[in-house]
């Protein structure tokens, strides 16, 4: 990078620039719009950085991330602690509470099977979701992976792993989605669409 | 190579997916005529987004194709090949991935003429897909992309003296690129024992078309001497294993019956 930025300002781009989706340009702008910002909203950010790491942990039981362990989620007696969604990631469990149908608990995998990237089962919290099946609280696990090729070849090591513990298996349904037009769908949604067609 | 035109259709094989931004996806994708190229999918990760579907990992798909500066951008994709079973079996789609990351890993981005090897990567994905045992298909894949890479191991002549090889029990030399004799293998490190049988198969699945090759019945015993082979003569060109070699491994001999 030019010698004519500061050294600062230059770790901060590189810094920005390291984040998903954010390109050089990007990391620049965010770097030149916090120099113009009043102190306290860069202070704030640094703030929120720091805390970030600081203050949060995965939970114990379902690997979300979480402030308090259990997590809230996994500590509320309300819920249906039978009854395990195994997603993916933090933020699809977000996705499916914004639904406010699954009243069960989660557990976070931190990712997906992912050969060409070197991301293979022991990367994952599979063992983890293994042992909490062991124990024969959980009546179903619910897998809400990805349905793309590597969130598949997961479910299906998943089941792999589990076949035989005692616990039912089901995944989420595969078709079409709300608002989609049936003439741009591709063959295999379309396909899953029809063989899981319901009665009306 | 002249510059294509800023818009072009092809088929393609999608090789590699990453999320991009908010909703894009880039895609690694295997085209006939422009080569090894990396596309935006813009919005792709969208639920009503019309390509989500069509620009699924090792499937083929027809695509519009603007040309950027830097990257390509596919306007349209039309899913042609789903491929299913390399969905539905972590066997296939192990073997599919691992044949996906090859071509990735031998071909450089740009607009090189890859019928060929589109042809290959085409043909092998459908095999795994379609036949019961993808072990033949996936080695004859592995010969001829090292054919087509211009890393076809020598397999007619010994690699450090010249002299015709003849028909009795060689060495391989993944770090000479062939077989070395009997005479001149105590010259040569790290060599690999390669029996009569296993070259053979080499040698047909290097010169044959694949029907050739499957209607030769090659036994167990030398398919699996190829792989050990055609492994360790990879991971010396790649400097590395494939990341993909490792699962496949693994998830084939959980499989394995017993």
């Amino acid at each position: 990078m030019s010698k004519a930025i500061p050294e600062p300002v230059t770790k901060l781009i590189e810094s920005f620039s390291r984040l998903p989706g954010v390109g050089p340009k990007t990391a620049s702008r965010l770097t030149y719009y916090l120099l113009r910002a009043p102190e306290e909203t860069s202070l704030a950010l640094a703030d929120a950085l720091r805390d970030l790491k600081a203050n949060t942990r995965y939970c114990a039981v379902c690997y979300n991330i979480t402030v308090e362990d259990p997590c809230p989620i996994c500590a509320d007696a309300q819920r249906d602690q039978r009854t395990v969604a195994v997603v993916e990631e933090p933020l699809d469990v977000l996705a499916i509470e914004r639904t406010g149908a699954f009243k069960g608990v989660y557990h976070v995998l931190h990712g997906a099977i992912s050969p060409m990237n070197g991301i293979g089962p022991d990367d994952l919290r599979i063992r983890e979701l293994t042992k909490r099946v062991d124990k024969g609280i959980i009546a179903e696990v619910i897998i809400a992976t990805n349905p793309g090729l590597e969130g598949d070849a997961t479910a299906m090591y998943i089941q792999r792993e589990l076949t035989g513990k005692g616990a039912r298996m089901t995944r989420l349904a595969r078709g079409l989605p709300v608002g989609s037009d049936i003439e741009y769908a591709d063959s295999v949604t379309l396909t899953r669409a029809l063989m899981g067609r319901g009665d009306v | 190579m002249p510059r294509p035109d800023r818009s072009y259709r092809t088929t393609a094989i999608i090789l590699k997916r990453r999320d991009f931004g908010e909703a894009d996806r880039l895609l690694t994708i295997l085209t006939p005529e422009h080569g090894k190229q990396d596309v935006i999918a813009k919005g792709a990760r969208k639920l009503t987004s019309h390509k989500m579907g069509h620009v699924e990992l090792l499937t083929r798909a027809d695509m519009l194709i603007h040309t950027g500066r830097e990257l390509g951008v596919a306007a349209q994709a039309e899913m042609t090949l789903p491929l299913d079973r390399l969905r539905e079996d972590l066997v296939r789609g192990a073997y599919a991935g691992y044949c996906a990351e090859l071509v990735d890993k031998f071909v450089n981005a740009g607009f090189e003429d890859t019928r060929t090897l589109y042809r290959l990567t085409e043909a092998t994905l459908i095999r795994i897909n379609d036949v019961d045992d993808p072990r033949l298909s996936v080695r004859y894949f592995e010969v001829q992309l090292l054919l087509w890479a211009g890393f076809g191991p020598e397999l007619s002549e010994c690699v450090v003296g010249g002299e015709p090889i003849e028909p009795q029990d060689q060495v391989f030399s993944p770090g000479e690129g062939g077989v070395v004799c009997p005479q001149h293998a105590p010259r040569v490190l790290n060599t690999l024992s390669l029996p009569m049988l296993t070259l053979k198969t080499l040698r047909l699945m290097q010169r044959s078309r694949y029907e050739q090759v499957e209607a030769a019945n090659i036994p167990q015993g030398p398919l699996d001497d190829s792989e050990r082979i055609l492994s360790s003569f990879i991971a010396h060109i790649l400097e590395k294993r494939p990341l993909s070699a490792e699962f496949l491994r693994r998830i084939r001999r959980e499989s394995a019956p017993g």
